[in-house]
């Protein structure tokens, strides 16, 4: 694989409240200060990742800010003084003593850029904290490592390497209602609505990723391939957790995945259970009910079972009317979707609270976490398939390359030094559009369907073709070559006889 | 793929099919499928028994059945085409059925059958792909990370010639005969008038009966499939390249599809009874003029067209003046009174 360098640089401002300075400063505020890590992937491949910090005190209007009852409510404050360029960090200390964060906690993230940090004591201690919450806010090598999971050699990735969706230009969203009893249920689910009014929220923020487009189905007869256990005790069904894998098959073979883009798919179901299994539980490892009672497969979608109330008097009329409460299920399904994207899987520390996001899906810092990753895997792809079709076109000698190829082969090439250049200048959002259209270019060129390469032809059947050919053909001209060559011998050999 | 046409190759579309009903049957949709075939003996004049393709004599099971999703028949099956959805260099125009999506984390099975010779497949009695083709088709693969594992099973005569070139990693082959030997069909029919399928994938699919989606049947088991005294060629395998110990593979890896999953443990916390969204990247509207249905095509610019020029060629005299310029040489080269008896 190509050898990629790339340097990652966050900008980071450390705000310092009154009376929370630590008192082994090496210089008076503000200064500066860079802190750098390596992340080597392989021998070709490091990440060097480069903190640019800026420490300083906090001017009127944020001690204003800080001076609020709760941590949310300074967050709330700060928010319009920062400077938040996408990928930035700032981080307000506080004093150890202060009572805005609750008790036992040490670092508050907000849904933003920001942080509230207790002081530590020392400067050491801060730092360490701050290298704390820069894991969780920006990226940590496993994560750089999980993007570049293609290049890491095989056995160091650990399971949770690949798991998380691949970058792409666009994602297609498919919301499926699964109805196998339209005898007993009549199913309404006003998923126009709940897409206004819940998804598009939360894919408006995600839209800077990549482009999102979202449809919905409703399948009528459709089972699950697996038929659940019937649990005594807690009069239900149970879906036991080792069957799970075998649900999805015989659905997707319905769902017309195939649809007309070219874009991964994420398909995410709602199965409203027959009237005789219900209702149905999902079952974890350990035998407990599973509270949200659904399940997910990664770079695929996830499904969630929603279960139908019996009726009060058995005597009802069928089909019973199910009006489906559809912010349950998009709290699980925007859940589901952020697990997919891998946005929510670090292991926080015990001292930190993080602010949840709300309905906007994911906080700025997760925004950001998503665009390192995927810059970063934008770079390497590149890298590698132009290696790979340099490489190809070293060996082919006889593949003509089109002008548009060679173009799109220039401009991939300049896009990606611009994401790398960007990069180390610390502009995230700039540096993510390069990589994209470098991505674009490089498969555009990759992929040209001018470049395949038929009719190996190997040596004997060159022989094979050419000699019955060009032997008779040679017959005459040797011959005629030869007698051109004894008559001038015999030329030159006349004067010396008639002397 | 079945790389063969024709009536009496009714063998090797009934090897296809039935290896394709199998993977089907052990989970793998259609969307998911590539199927290439030539597609023309279940309606083919000569079929006894019209719209079926049998695999057995007793003619049990119709492997061409109601819902069989071919994907390039007939004439689409080409080296070309072939080469194009394994490397993915395909026209954008194609459609989604036809494209192998793969990515990373895809394990594929390519199962080829028809005539083969050393180091060569045999394609529709008119061409043929060869083992270097192939393995640097694979390779073109691996660079591009479109799969993950990969198991290529092939019967035809001579199989083992063509996985010998692979260099690619994680791919694991299986032939049913070696360098030298001929496969050989299973079964003739009468009523049908050609044989039914061929010996190795008759074994190879009574190994598969026995396989469900749960079961932990491993590669090695397939490797003793169809040994030499009911096979009569020896079937090969080659795992070099395999990173993964083939005892520890299961056969649902690739016959079958069982998906990672995990439980969903987390919600997210979202506030009912929101207003409708506003979105922050309204899209733009292009202000266009209003088309009207006869304005499409520019009728009256193309009836006054003037005629376009053609590009200037040389007189069709010219190439027969040149050849009688070349027999002339030629004759008075060697002698001129053959030239009277022209003239």
């Amino acid at each position: 694989a190509a050898p990629v360098q790339v340097q990652l640089v966050v900008p980071m401002t450390v705000v310092f409240g009154p009376g929370s300075v630590p008192g082994d400063l090496p210089r008076p505020l503000p200064f500066r200060d860079v802190q750098e890590m390596e992340i080597s992937v392989n021998l070709r491949t490091s990440v060097t990742s480069r903190y640019e910090m800026r420490y300083r005190s906090t001017t009127g209007q944020e001690e204003a800010a800080l001076a609020a009852a709760t941590a949310r409510e300074a967050d709330a404050a700060l928010h319009p003084l920062q400077d938040a360029t996408l990928g930035s960090l700032t981080i307000y200390v506080v004093p150890e003593t202060s009572s805005l964060l609750p008790q036992g906690i040490h670092v508050y993230v907000g849904k933003h850029r920001s942080a509230l940090v207790r002081a530590g004591g020392s400067l050491a201690a801060l730092r360490a904290r701050l290298r704390e919450v820069t894991q969780v806010m920006s990226f940590t090598a496993s994560s750089i490592a999980a993007a570049l999971s293609h290049r890491v050699p095989d056995g160091q990735l650990g399971p949770d390497a690949r798991r998380d969706l691949k970058s792409s230009l666009g994602y297609e969203i498919t919301f499926s209602l699964l109805n196998p009893d339209p005898k007993s249920h009549t199913v309404d689910w006003d998923i126009e609505g709940a897409v206004n009014r819940y998804v598009k929220p939360v894919l408006d923020k995600l839209s800077l990723v990549a482009n999102f487009s979202v449809d919905s189905q409703i399948l009528y007869y459709a089972m699950l391939g697996v038929t659940p256990r019937y649990d005594k005790e807690s009069s239900s069904f149970l879906l036991s957790a080792h069957s799970l894998p075998h649900v999805i098959n015989p659905v997707e073979a319905r769902l017309g995945s195939s649809a007309a883009s070219l874009y991964p798919v994420l398909n995410f179901l709602l199965y409203v259970p027959e009237r005789s299994h219900s209702p149905l539980y999902i079952q974890d490892k350990d035998g407990a009910p599973v509270r949200t009672n659904a399940f997910h497969s990664p770079r695929w979608g996830g499904i969630m079972v929603y279960n139908v109330e019996a009726p009060a008097s058995p005597q009802a009329s069928l089909p019973l009317h199910v009006d489906v409460d559809m912010a349950r299920v998009m709290e699980v399904f925007l859940a589901q979707l952020r697990l997919l994207f891998g946005l929510s899987r670090e292991e926080v520390p015990a001292e930190f609270l993080l602010e949840g996001p709300g309905n906007e899906g994911l906080a700025d810092w997760e925004l950001d976490h998503l665009l390192w990753a995927h810059t970063v895997e934008n770079i390497a792809t590149v890298s590698t398939t132009l290696t790979s079709l340099a490489q190809l076109l070293d060996k082919i000698g006889n593949i003509v390359i089109k002008d548009d190829v060679a173009s799109e082969v220039y401009r991939a090439v300049a896009s990606v030094q611009s994401a790398v250049t960007k990069l180390s200048l610390g502009h995230l959002h700039a540096a993510f559009q390069a990589s994209k259209e470098a991505v674009t270019s490089s498969e555009r060129a990759f992929f040209d369907p001018s470049l395949l390469h038929l009719l190996y032809f190997p040596d004997d059947q060159k022989f094979a073709i050419y000699i019955p050919l060009f032997l008779p053909m040679a017959v005459p001209i040797l011959l005629s070559l030869a007698k051109i060559v004894r008559e001038t011998r015999l030329r030159k050999k006349e004067p010396t006889k008639m002397d | 793929v079945c790389t063969s046409r024709f009536w009496f190759n009714y063998r090797h579309v009934a090897n296809t099919l039935s290896v394709y009903r199998s993977v089907k049957r052990l989970g793998i949709p259609d969307s998911h499928i590539v199927l290439m075939l030539a597609d023309d003996m279940a309606c083919n004049p000569r079929n006894p028994k019209p719209a079926t393709v049998f695999s057995h004599k007793n003619m049990e099971l119709n492997v061409y059945g109601d819902d069989v999703e071919v994907d390039y028949r007939s004439y689409e099956v080409t080296v070309e085409n072939f080469l194009r959805v394994l490397t993915g260099r395909i026209p954008p125009s194609t459609p989604r059925s036809k494209r192998l999506l793969s990515d990373d984390r895809s394990n594929i099975l390519i199962y080829m059958t028809g005539h083969g010779g050393n180091g060569f497949l045999k394609f529709q009695d008119s061409e043929e792909i060869t083992n270097v083709e192939l393995a640097d088709a694979f390779e073109q693969m691996w660079q591009k990370r479109r799969y993950n594992e990969l198991l290529f099973i092939i019967d035809t005569c001579q199989g083992a010639s063509m996985y010998e070139r692979f260099y690619s990693p994680n791919i694991m082959a299986l032939a049913s005969s070696q360098v030298g030997e001929d496969s050989l069909s299973h079964q003739p029919d009468l009523a049908i008038g050609v044989h039914l399928m061929d010996r190795y994938t008759f074994y190879v699919l009574e190994f598969l009966e026995e396989i469900h989606p749960a079961s932990q049947t491993n590669m090695n088991d397939l490797f003793q499939v169809c040994p030499k005294s009911l096979c009569v060629s020896t079937p090969g395998h080659r795992t070099d390249l395999f990173r993964r110990d083939p005892e520890k593979v299961l056969i649902t890896d690739f016959f079958g599809s069982v998906r990672k999953v995990e439980i969903t443990t987390e919600t997210l916390s979202l506030e009912r009874d929101v207003a409708a969204f506003e979105s922050k990247f309204p899209e733009e509207e292009l202000a266009t003029e209003p088309l009207k249905y006869a304005e499409q095509l520019p009728v009256a610019q193309i009836i006054h067209q003037k005629p376009k020029q053609k590009d200037w060629h040389p007189p069709g005299g010219f190439i027969l003046g040149l050849w009688a310029l070349i027999i002339m040489v030629f004759f008075k080269t060697y002698g001129i009174k053959h030239m009277k008896h022209v003239f």
